[in-house]
């Protein structure tokens, strides 16, 4: 599994805006660059991020080769109700990883 | 670096008269001449990548390299290793030689854990030798009083100071006598080693000081050294003397 930092607050105000950052290790190789033997890497990146708040799409976006490697991505919600974000990040080579983390409004 | 856009600058450079050691009060760190959005990434914790690295070192030290062989933690205890990367590279008794923080984790390795030396530059010793420096962060750097260090020391300056590769150029030309200038678009920093492993967005990933090192080396036309060879680590040394008392930033962010 690739390593992930995700970071948002564990309890937030009913109706608070809250910030989420999340940081995933990957090489988001472009598939443009040569490697050592002269030949063009294969492109390796991710390709979607998408975050679910109770299973509800909140936040998605779509990398592309021109992403640097370990692709930062900040974003922010409203604090409804007690509950899980997941937040999952796919892509080539059939990378797939979720991460969910609880959040407790009052 | 950029090969190409530096010709014009060597030119200009050349020949220039011996520089200057820089006085304690004027040492800056790189990260002063940075954009503030590069500063900031290198300040939280959460957006600076790096963070990455430390994190797989903290998972690699508490592991058992092989079944049945001893975790690092088995006999380090977590955090009692903070000030050890302000203090390196050091004398090693058995080896009789100086070794850097990464020569240290792999002669650990295979003294102490039966385990073969993890490659330079590789994910894990990078990750280990982040995880180590980054408890050191904000502590100054303190290169031991130890006078067995100070013939590569020496020799390290004399590197330091003397014209190397095709272009005839010190890193003293660059780095004591023109700080504070600009190398094509670069500042050129006073080159201080208190970042390291450090995450450049350049490379966009953690590399270590020695493959700073060879980014210079190879824009002055010069052989890169091996990293762990005596020169490697000569450079390391003077470099660590010339930067106290600046404080650790491991991991550091560069652009
Ligand atoms: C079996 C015990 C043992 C294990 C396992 C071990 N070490 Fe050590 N370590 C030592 C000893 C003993 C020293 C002192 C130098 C020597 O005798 O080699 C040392 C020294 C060090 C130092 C230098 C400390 C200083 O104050 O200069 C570092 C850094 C270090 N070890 C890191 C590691 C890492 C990283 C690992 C795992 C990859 C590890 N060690 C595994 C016993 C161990
Ligand atoms: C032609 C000028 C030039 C020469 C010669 C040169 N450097 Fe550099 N050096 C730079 C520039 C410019 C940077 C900043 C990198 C960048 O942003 O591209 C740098 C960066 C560094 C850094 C990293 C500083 C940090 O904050 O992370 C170190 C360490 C360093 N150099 C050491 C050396 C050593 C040792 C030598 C001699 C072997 C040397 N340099 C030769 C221009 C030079």
């Amino acid at each position: 599994m690739a390593r992930a930092l995700i970071n948002m607050p564990k309890t937030a105000p009913a109706g608070s805006v809250i910030e989420i950052k999340t940081l995933i290790s990957h090489p988001m190789e472009t598939g443009y660059r040569p490697g050592p033997d002269g030949r063009l890497r294969p492109r390796d990146i991710i390709t979607e991020f998408v975050c679910h708040y109770d299973g509800a799409e909140i936040f998605r976006a779509e990398l592309s080769p021109a992403s640097a490697a370990n692709p930062y991505l900040t974003f922010t919600t409203l604090a409804t109700a007690s509950g899980t974000l997941r937040f999952t990040w796919s892509g080539d080579n059939g990378f797939s990883q979720s991460q969910d983390v609880a959040l407790t409004v009052t | 670096m950029r090969g190409p856009a530096l010709s014009g600058v060597f030119l200009l450079l050349a020949g220039l008269a011996a520089a200057q050691e820089i006085p304690f009060p004027e040492r800056r760190s790189g990260r002063d001449q940075m954009a503030p959005e590069t500063r900031a990434m290198q300040a939280d914790d959460e957006a600076n990548p790096g963070m990455l690295w430390v994190l797989d070192g903290a998972d690699l030290f508490a592991r058992a390299p092989t079944p049945g062989a001893p975790a690092c933690a088995a006999c380090h205890e977590a955090g009692a290793l903070r000030g050890v990367a302000a203090r390196y590279p050091a004398w090693d008794e058995a080896e009789a030689r100086p070794v850097d923080l990464e020569g240290r984790i792999n002669l650990c390795r295979t003294r102490h854990q039966g385990a073969a030396p993890l490659p330079r530059e590789g994910r894990d010793l990078l990750a280990l030798t982040a995880y180590i420096a980054n408890q050191s962060r904000g502590l100054p750097i303190a290169p031991p009083a130890d006078s067995r260090l100070d013939p590569a020391r020496a020799t390290g300056r004399a590197l330091f100071e003397r014209p190397l590769g095709q272009l005839r150029f010190s890193c003293a030309g660059c780095h004591d006598a023109h700080w504070g200038r600009h190398l094509g678009a670069a500042p050129i920093p006073q080159g201080h080693p208190n970042g390291y492993p450090l995450y450049r967005l350049e490379w966009q990933g953690l590399g270590s000081l020695q493959r700073r090192l060879r980014n210079c080396l190879a824009g002055m036309r010069a052989e890169p050294f091996a990293p762990d060879s005596p020169e490697a680590t000569a450079l390391a040394l003077y470099l660590m003397q010339r930067a106290a008392p600046l404080p650790v930033e491991t991991p550091a962010v560069r652009p």
